[in-house]
């Protein structure tokens, strides 16, 4: 019998024939810490009085950075000591990461055929790469930190066939949101997602959806790396690409074709609850343009090519959150940040900020946000009584200048 | 890890996610005492204030969905809930209790709010002592359940450390 990508890369991390169901103790190439799972990790691990697999752990502080008071100024505190205790080379400072998941991308972690735990439920996002990538909790990435390894149920895999072409601004959350929107938000519980897709999807597209799968419930994400990820990663890191065998099983066989999908919104309070955004309709308050999700240099140039010659509607603020230092810098020199600015944008270092409801966007009650996040849970950006829409780049930028969610072809055509 | 465990039952719906057990303005520590206090606060304001030690959470598919912030399961324990009760679980929350000890049952089940539960772990069976019906649950793999006797993962990791030094 063949193999998914997922089987093989826990056979070879494992030792062991990986079959779905088992449990498995595997190598991990890569440990991600943020500074909100971190401090668990690090007490828990203290505890172990031992010295820790400093190669393998990559700390980046993101979520409640630069520190919004002193509570998590503490936390952050607690990471950058640890990493100068015990002599962590990969922590990135602020002004020199942005989000983990863009971070461990842009710095050569993410590779084909790798394992990579993260604790971060969206670590899934390098599956883009090839890579099997999960989420863990914090008591877990203290075990790895003195073990190198951990426990896995080998998941099942599913296979999804992406068909056609996608229409003009239709892009990687589209397709998430539909594919979302019909399997549901545990669609994919405890099995690993492969994506097959004749067209190329440009790879910006392919880690937003990977992004998101955790939103079905996938435990990883994985889509065949081909040209563009060799490309991209050109001869900065060494990796051994993983292929399914063309006998591999999959638990169930989706497809989708890609050119009758249009620009898509979730409303809240789940991921799933799809519509069309020329039928969505709603009035809002604040758009967000950011977060691991949607916060790439293609998806600035996109909001800007939208807002270009376009002002943000008067009782609109739109907040714009690069992923990254590496992008901010970019978008700067390109001179994104200009349209920005004169559109009545607020630019924002990388942080995740607003995303998760931590700083930098909160939204009061009764407010509404469309955003191109990836969560739109009860409270996810403030308070209760707050909603998130979630949508693509495109979607945001042109309903930031409308002020209600609109499809993108109604400010440019 | 208690071998029997009663107490009364919390309902809640589907999809009950990690932001709602505990929000994030809140992951700034990873003590279950702190987190307690905000566990399901912007959800269920009273919550925190009427739960009482042994109390028992049941909730719809897909429990513990979203975020891999272990400060949820910390939060719900440091409440004094003994266990959830769901027809699924999320991952992330499934691994994380587990490696906690803190035993996440599957099982579909009809409770109202308030029923008085015993839950006993070897025999795999939910007792709703208000309507006196017996529920089997989904048994937990042989590793799950090892791993909870040992006293969960960082046990297991002293282990293999000692073995190794
Ligand atoms: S940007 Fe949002 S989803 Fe991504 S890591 Fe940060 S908080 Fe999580």
């Amino acid at each position: 019998m063949g193999r998914t990508i997922a089987e093989k890369i826990l056979s070879d991390r494992s030792g062991m024939m990986a079959v779905p169901g088992d449990i498995v103790e595997a190598a991990v190439d890569y440990l991600m810490v943020n500074d909100v799972t971190g401090l668990p990790a690090f007490e828990e691990f203290e505890k172990l009085k031992v010295k820790p697999l400093i190669d393998k752990l990559v700390l980046i502080p993101d979520h409640y950075v630069p520190n919004k008071d002193i509570p998590s100024a503490k936390q952050a505190l607690a990471m950058r000591e640890f990493a100068r205790k015990y002599g962590v080379k990969n922590y990135f400072e602020v002004g020199r990461g942005g989000i983990c998941h863009q971070v461990m991308i842009e710095k050569g972690f993410v590779a084909p055929g790798r394992l990579i735990v993260g604790a971060d439920s969206h670590t899934c996002t390098y599956g883009a790469l090839g890579s099997f990538a999960t989420g863990i909790g914090s008591t877990e990435a203290a075990a790895i930190m003195a073990m190198g390894k951990l426990w896995f149920r080998v998941p099942e895999s599913q296979k999804f066939i992406l068909e056609g072409e996608p229409k003009r601004y239709v892009c990687g959350k589209d397709i998430i949101l539909n594919i979302i929107g019909d399997i549901g938000v545990d669609g994919s519980l405890y099995k690993s997602m492969e994506f097959y897709s004749a067209f190329k999807l440009p790879l910006p597209d392919r880690i937003t959806i990977s992004n998101m799968s955790v939103e079905a419930g996938a435990k990883a994400s994985i889509f065949p790396p081909d040209e563009k990820v060799f490309d991209y990663l050109e001869d900065r890191v060494k990796y051994k690409p993983v292929f399914a065998d063309p006998d591999a099983d999959y638990s169930d066989t989706f497809h989708y074709a890609l050119s009758d999908m249009v620009p898509t919104v979730a409303k809240p309070p789940l991921p799933s609850n799809t519509v069309p955004a020329s039928e969505c309709n709603i009035e809002i308050d604040q758009a967000y343009l950011g977060s691991c999700t949607n916060g790439r240099i293609e998806d600035l140039r996109m909001a800007a090519e939208i807002l270009k010659g376009n002002k943000v509607h008067e009782d609109v603020r739109l907040i714009i959150v690069p992923a990254s230092q590496r992008i901010y810098a970019r978008a700067m020199r390109e001179g994104l940040f200009e349209i920005f600015l004169e559109s009545g944008a607020f630019i924002s270092g990388p942080t995740c900020g607003a995303c998760l409801g931590g700083h930098m966007g909160v939204l009061a009650p009764g407010e509404k946000c469309v955003s191109t996040t990836n969560r739109n849970f009860v409270g996810r950006m403030g308070d209760a009584k707050s909603e998130v829409y979630l949508a693509s780049p495109a979607t945001v930028a042109a309903s930031a200048v409308k002020g209600r969610i609109v499809d993108p072809k109604e400010v440019k055509p | 890890m208690k071998e029997v465990m009663r107490g009364k039952a919390w309902k809640f719906p589907d999809n009950v996610d990690t932001d709602q057990i505990i929000p994030a303005v809140y992951l700034v520590t990873g003590d279950p005492g702190e987190l307690s206090k905000h566990v399901f606060e912007k959800f269920r304001p009273e919550f925190a204030r009427k739960i009482e030690v042994g109390d028992i959470i049941v909730g719809g598919k897909n429990f513990g969905y979203g975020s891999s912030r272990e400060h949820a399961v910390r939060a719900l324990m440091g409440a004094g809930v003994s266990c959830v009760i769901a027809k699924s679980f999320a991952r992330i929350f499934y691994r994380n209790s587990i490696n906690l000890c803190f035993p996440p049952i599957e099982c579909d089940m009809d409770v109202k709010e308030g029923d008085l539960l015993e839950v006993e772990l070897a025999k795999g069976v939910i007792r709703n002592l208000a309507n006196g019906r017996n529920y089997p649950f989904t048994p937990f793999s042989p590793f799950a359940l090892s791993m909870m006797k040992k006293g969960g993962l960082m046990r297991y990791v002293e282990e293999v450390l000692s073995c190794t030094k």
